[in-house]
């Protein structure tokens, strides 16, 4: 079969964030705008809307600003999924608000992304949405950010400027869990250094925005983790032909299984083999995160959606006494003892809230303790116990196994997210 | 499998899993199925996501009755390769017993009526999720959706207050009589459906690929000429070599003038095209934020 090879890339995720007005949409719109993404008849429907408001110069932070009540304000309130390629990779990227009732968005965006674009007015420096974010994004544990100030043409493109700024920022994030930082100026109105070199800031020998992005390491070793398989729908056709086929559903969370291996079902620790690994008419003989999947085992056990396939050598923890970070979505506070709903992989239990540890205050990065009032935009650190068992691997070692969402149970919201620390 | 694409292994086994949670977390499910590309490659991947069993929930048209011939005919097939039920909600039914008015004049179109029947037919079958093919690449608005979609009783939805959506966990539960939206092929764009198609070899409607056809231009957009169409004094049917990019209903679907005959050329041409693929899209151009109003009132 012919394939078209231009396009068998790689899908980076990416989040930006910055403060209200730092221009992120304008980077979105810079981007898509200079790699080619934009078709006509967008361009012409904003050429028509920027006139209308009295531009002259496209507005491209009209690209992204979808909601009729965020072209009045001209500000951006819900999170919006871009899509872009270059011949070297494929870019789903998660526009996330600035504003800090919006604080929910950027977690949301935040958990998927592999990659983080701090947008910093360069005229403002560091405010305190970017340490918040910053702080999301440490303990989202997105692994590459970049910290790119914007708006260097309002400061006449000035190399101290930046160096300001970027020591400033470089002190701040020592107290968080970053892995790879990489700065840069541009100007995304004007479009220096974000697909093309500035003429303006020949002081800046790094990257452009977009060589960056279509370079950053890839966190492929998510199929080198322990590996650990949710069930998440058994399959039993009971037809004639299949009478005695029984296949657990799922996507592969982390690692690598094989026709062979030696598998334990967690939490009951019943043991098996792998017979089959099946992809419809297909059978696989190792399959791989984030891979979904249909495992076949030689033997008939009792397992059902929410129980976990592990391999026998590399057991998760098992626990219904955990702790946790919390990040808080809702109006209505946190409450300690009352009933909520977990999800967790494909599991579902009860966990009650027995005692807040403390309270991060983010500008400081001073954990204040003694203050159990856990209100929307709040982040805390609590102690849960769960009506069954959670199988789980602690947050910073494997993202899909270590989060899960607080639901509350009358109104069925998205109060909270979770990021299991033991 | 092995000669496919790394990222559209990724969106695959992205989509099977959210397939796959809805026959998980919801009672009665059902897929939208409307005989365009997105649908058809939404009913090939929900028959992977569940083989060798058969597809656990039905499909649901809504007819608007201004159809293209070929996706009826496509449709029924399909239902059959497949074996799942099929349920429609006629808009013509509706018209007929007097809940619906059709528009006049020369841009009448069904197109705002089938959110009515689609609500209707929700409400009567008591379907707690319906399962669409829509992507975020394709409007401004859709870019802002989640892919549990949560919908009030009367099947609207709130932009503002749409529920967080963290690593892959979805949150479906809901009050009586509330429903779901999900949205499997979020992640897809135009040209990743294409890829998929060519790879997986999926045979669509004829409509997709070039044929002649009497056509005629309104407002630099080329439009099938059906009789029940109203042509204004300017316009006049003329036949032309064209293929589809969507397809909706006759009247709001936009025809490209095109020589593609297969996958290949087709994928081709939408690399160098410069015009999105719903800028043939007549419904979406009544205002700008046309599609906005529809999704707040239930539309897909």
């Amino acid at each position: 079969m012919t394939t078209v090879n231009y396009s068998n890339v790689e899908l980076l995720r990416f989040i930006t964030a910055g403060s209200v007005d730092d221009g992120k949409s304008t980077l979105i719109g810079r981007l898509l705008y200079d790699s080619k993404s934009v078709f006509e008849d967008q361009l012409e429907s904003m050429k028509v809307i920027s006139e209308r408001h009295g531009n002259h110069k496209v507005n491209l932070a009209l690209l992204t600003d979808g909601l009729r009540s965020e072209r009045e304000q001209g500000i951006t309130i819900d999170v919006a999924y871009r899509y872009f390629s270059t011949p070297k990779r494929k870019f789903v990227i998660a526009d996330t608000p600035g504003h800090i009732e919006y604080t929910r968005n950027m977690v949301t965006g935040a958990s998927t992304a592999e990659a983080a674009i701090i947008l910093i007015d360069a005229r403002n420096g560091i405010m305190e949405q970017t340490k918040r974010h910053s702080y999301i994004i440490s303990l989202l544990q997105i692994p590459n950010v970049i910290f790119a100030v914007n708006k260097m043409d309002l400061v006449d493109f000035s190399e101290k400027k930046f160096e300001k700024i970027t020591d400033e920022y470089s002190i701040f994030i020592q107290k968080l869990n970053i892995k790879n930082v990489y700065y840069l100026p541009i100007s995304a109105f004007h479009g220096d250094n974000v697909v093309e070199f500035s003429k303006k800031m020949t002081w800046y020998k790094g990257p452009s925005l977009l060589s960056i992005l279509e370079t950053i390491p890839l966190k492929n070793n998510i199929s080198s983790l322990p590996a650990r398989f949710p069930i998440q729908y058994v399959i039993r056709p009971q037809t004639d032909n299949f009478h005695d086929y029984r296949a657990y559903a799922g996507q592969i969370a982390s690692g690598t299984y094989n026709v062979g291996d030696s598998v334990t079902i967690v939490p009951s620790y019943t043991q098996s083999i792998i017979k089959a690994i099946d992809n419809v008419m297909e059978s696989l003989n190792e399959a791989s995160a984030p891979q979904s999947v249909a495992i076949r085992l030689v033997d008939n056990v009792d397992a059902s959606r929410g129980d976990m396939i592990v391999k026998s050598t590399e057991l998760p923890i098992v626990d219904s006494n955990i702790s946790l970070m919390v990040c808080w979505f809702n109006h209505r506070p946190l409450c300690i003892g009352i009933k909520y709903i977990i999800r967790h992989t494909t599991d579902e239990v009860f966990g009650i809230v027995t005692h807040v540890n403390y309270k991060v205050n983010i500008n400081t990065m001073e954990n204040v303790i003694c203050d159990e009032h856990v209100k929307m935009n709040d982040i805390a650190h609590v102690f849960m116990k769960t009506s069954k068992p959670l199988k789980y691997d602690i947050y910073v070692k494997n993202r899909l196994t270590g989060g899960l969402i607080i639901i509350d149970g009358n109104t069925f919201e998205t109060v909270g997210a979770g990021m299991i620390m033991k | 499998m092995s000669n496919k694409s790394l990222h559209i292994k990724e969106l695959e086994s992205e989509s099977i899993y959210v397939i796959r949670e809805v026959a998980s977390q919801f009672e009665k499910s059902v897929l939208l199925f409307s005989g365009g590309k997105d649908s058809i490659v939404m009913a090939y991947l929900s028959y992977k996501a569940f083989y060798p069993s058969p597809i656990p929930f039905p499909f649901l048209h809504i007819d608007t009755g201004h159809n293209f011939e070929e996706t009826i005919i496509y449709r029924d097939k399909l239902i059959t390769q497949f074996d799942v039920k099929l349920c429609i909600g006629s808009v013509q039914d509706f018209i007929d017993s007097g809940c619906l008015k059709e528009e006049t004049g020369y841009d009448a179109s069904r197109n705002k009526l089938q959110t009515t029947v689609l609500l209707a037919m929700i409400e009567k079958n008591r379907f707690d999720a319906a399962l669409g093919g829509a992507r975020r690449d394709e409007e401004k608005v859709r870019a802002k959706e989640r892919f549990f979609s949560h919908r009030d009783e009367f099947g609207q939805w709130d932009p503002k207050n749409q529920r967080p959506e963290l690593w892959n966990i979805f949150n479906g539960k809901k009050q009586l009589s509330e429903h779901f939206r999900v949205f499997p092929l979020s992640n897809w764009t135009e040209m990743d459906i294409w890829q998929y198609i060519l790879e997986e070899n999926i045979k669509l409607p004829s409509l997709y690929y070039t044929h002649e056809r009497e056509v005629f231009k309104r407002d630099g957009v080329w439009f099938a000429y059906y009789p029940f169409v109203k042509l204004r004094s300017n316009e006049r049917p003329v036949i032309k070599r064209v293929r589809c990019r969507t397809i909706g209903d006759v009247t709001c679907t936009g025809l490209t003038l095109s020589e593609a005959h297969t996958t290949e050329e087709i994928i081709s041409e939408i690399a160098v095209s410069r015009i999105t693929e719903r800028g043939g899209r007549f419904d979406d151009k009544r205002s700008e934020t046309a599609m906005e109003d529809r999704k707040k009132a239930g539309y897909f």
